[in-house]
């Protein structure tokens, strides 16, 4: 198991100012599956993903892709490594259009049609708003193109923060779809998600945090039927995710 | 004839009918002018017009495409003014002093502004702000102090290549009226160096390097977490703008066949500078153009203007004494607030938001 880790975070800490927010985060992700990081507000997830991006400095710990160490990069030289970040609050350019968005992600060679192809068959409707500007889209379109935009060129790992935040069931509804097609093509994910009923479909391995730190590993399966564990780590009722 | 207008903007549409009949309007006026309007005033005018629609322009570069505050930017226009002048006050004369001057003033400005960029972009705005001031102030004291280089306060005087200067005819017999002479060749020099640079910098914000300055001006962060070094595209910007202010500073250099602190560095260009892109609208470059063209119009003619109708009115009560033609600046202030008050992203810019 410890051969195929991709991403492993070692006893990283993380301030922000004068805050500490991370009090030595241990995560390993694996290479061709979807680790899900859960946990209730404020646990440190956005932070931690921030962190492994390089836009938050860890203070101490150690973070490594693919057995490089990566702590000290600066988060451009980390995105080069194959490693697309898609934030919460759906990350897009919303001065450019949907074509723009997706050129900025793409290599020096432009789009490539093919790559292109897929992305309208997970998601049809930025075709039709391909040359739109993207902060004229609706939020789901709006999140459409942040995913798409990590998803235009081939990735080592994808970094997801809070996909369906704030938007529609059906919306929600497309982007499991969306992110199934993408776990077919066996690409490594690591997703932080509010929505259980989206993190127990899509998730393979999970990672509950809780004040800063990875207080649960294992897998989606098994968290999802143990809801005493669910409610001992994420104060989830059996009623909250039906 | 579509398509080759098309990829003469570099794709770029100026995004409403007005714009494009105003954009129009100015680029047939300014050909025609010397023709339409001969008279040395209006020629100056127009030359002028030519060339702050590239200065101009290429402070948006900065301030609008990019989001970085400089008010270092006359500087860069000075250097290429100066670097153009020195030559030729000196005593070396010709085309290739020209050349020279030009060319080394574009590098000395992108250097110097690549290195003001490189120093100062990792504080925060307001403190680049102030740190581009001071590189300001300090070129402003050494174009004053260093004399035996610059000629000191009163600047340089100097003679231009034989073909720009006043005297020279290139035609015996006048064209449609008017006489072929170095002045007009001066000018249709400045005309069509300032139209290429134009659609150069058009060029320049519609390419991909274009649309990653966009992506930056409006989130680095994300800007950096898709891969790219924001503070190399930053600094490359700077210095393509300075380079280009530059070559506008030794166009006005040749026309005015003069280089002073006043005329170039002064803060009042700065401000001028700021205006036209803000009342143009940042962002655009077509807005900046328009920008120039009012602001320049206004620092020519607005005053004739109010002395005609301040005449025209005299014998009525308070007018004449609201309208006299010493207050033109109390009225180009107007101006500028009612445009900032109704149009608030510029001319262009709220144009292309009523459309879009």
């Amino acid at each position: 198991m410890a051969d195929d880790v991709l991403l492993r975070l070692s006893g990283v800490h993380t301030h922000i100012g004068r805050y500490h927010i991370l009090h030595g985060v241990d995560l390993a992700v694996r290479a061709g599956r979807l680790t899900m990081l859960l946990g209730r507000n404020g646990a440190g997830k956005t932070t931690t993903l921030r962190t492994i991006m390089g836009l938050w400095r860890a203070s101490a710990g150690t973070i490594a892709f693919a057995g490089q160490p990566i702590t000290a990069r600066a988060t451009p030289g980390i995105a080069r490594l194959g490693i697309a970040y898609v934030p919460e609050t759906m990350g897009i350019f919303g001065q450019l259009t949907v074509r723009e968005n997706l050129l900025l992600a793409s290599g020096p060679a432009g789009l490539d049609p093919a790559r292109l192809a897929r992305v309208f068959a997970v998601f049809p409707v930025l075709k039709q708003k391909f040359q739109q500007a993207a902060g004229t889209l609706s939020g789901g379109q709006k999140q459409m193109v942040a995913i798409a935009r990590a998803i235009i060129e081939d990735r080592r790992l994808i970094i997801v923060d809070e996909p369906t935040k704030g938007l529609a069931p059906a919306v929600i509804g497309q982007l499991i779809e969306a992110f199934q097609a993408l776990k077919h093509t066996s690409t490594t994910i690591l997703m932080v998600e509010q929505n259980f009923h989206m993190a127990s479909a899509l998730g393979d391995d999970v990672a509950v945090m809780d004040d800063g730190r990875v207080v649960h590993t294992g897998t989606m399966r098994d968290l999802a039927a143990d809801e005493a564990l669910q409610a001992r780590l994420l104060g989830l009722s059996l009623a909250s995710h039906q | 004839m579509r398509v080759l207008v098309w990829r003469l903007l570099s794709g770029d549409r100026p995004g409403h009918r007005l714009v494009s009949a105003l954009l129009l309007a100015v680029l047939l006026g300014l050909a025609v002018l010397p023709f339409a309007l001969p008279g040395t005033k209006a020629m100056a005018a127009a030359a002028r017009i030519c060339i702050f629609i590239v200065l101009a322009g290429s402070y948006d570069m900065v301030l609008g495409y990019t989001g970085i505050v400089s008010l270092a930017h006359a500087v860069f226009f000075a250097i290429g003014a100066y670097a153009v002048a020195i030559p030729l006050a000196h005593g070396w004369v010709g085309w290739d002093a020209v050349a020279v001057g030009m060319a080394g003033g574009a590098v000395l400005a992108a250097v110097v502004a690549a290195g003001i960029t490189l120093l100062s972009l990792r504080v925060q705005a307001i403190f680049f702000s102030m740190i581009t001031l001071a590189a300001a102030s300090l070129a402003q004291v050494l174009a004053t102090q260093w004399r035996g280089v610059t000629g000191g306060e009163d600047g340089l005087s100097f003679s231009v290549p034989r073909a720009l200067s006043p005297s020279f005819r290139l035609l015996r017999d006048p064209l449609f009226g008017v006489r072929v002479d170095g002045r007009l060749l001066t000018y249709y020099l400045i005309f069509v160096a300032a139209l290429l640079l134009f659609l150069l910098m058009l060029r320049i914000v519609n390419s991909p390097f274009g649309r990653v300055l966009l992506a930056i001006r409006e989130n680095a962060f994300r800007a950096e977490a898709l891969g790219y070094r924001t503070i190399v595209y930053r600094t490359l910007a700077s210095a393509i703008a300075a380079g280009i202010a530059a070559l506008a500073g030794g166009l006005m250099a040749l026309l005015l066949r003069y280089t002073g602190p006043d005329a170039t560095l002064s803060f009042s260009v700065m401000v001028d500078i700021l205006l036209m892109v803000v009342i143009g609208g940042m962002g655009t470059l077509y807005g900046p153009a328009l920008g120039a063209v009012v602001i320049v119009l206004a620092e020519y003619y607005l005053q004739p203007a109010l002395q005609a109708v301040s005449a025209a009115l005299a014998g009525w009560p308070v007018l004449p004494l609201i309208l006299d033609p010493d207050r033109w600046l109390l009225w180009l202030g107007l101006l500028f607030v009612l445009i900032v008050y109704f149009l608030p992203a510029g001319i262009v810019g709220s144009l292309r938001r009523r459309r879009g």
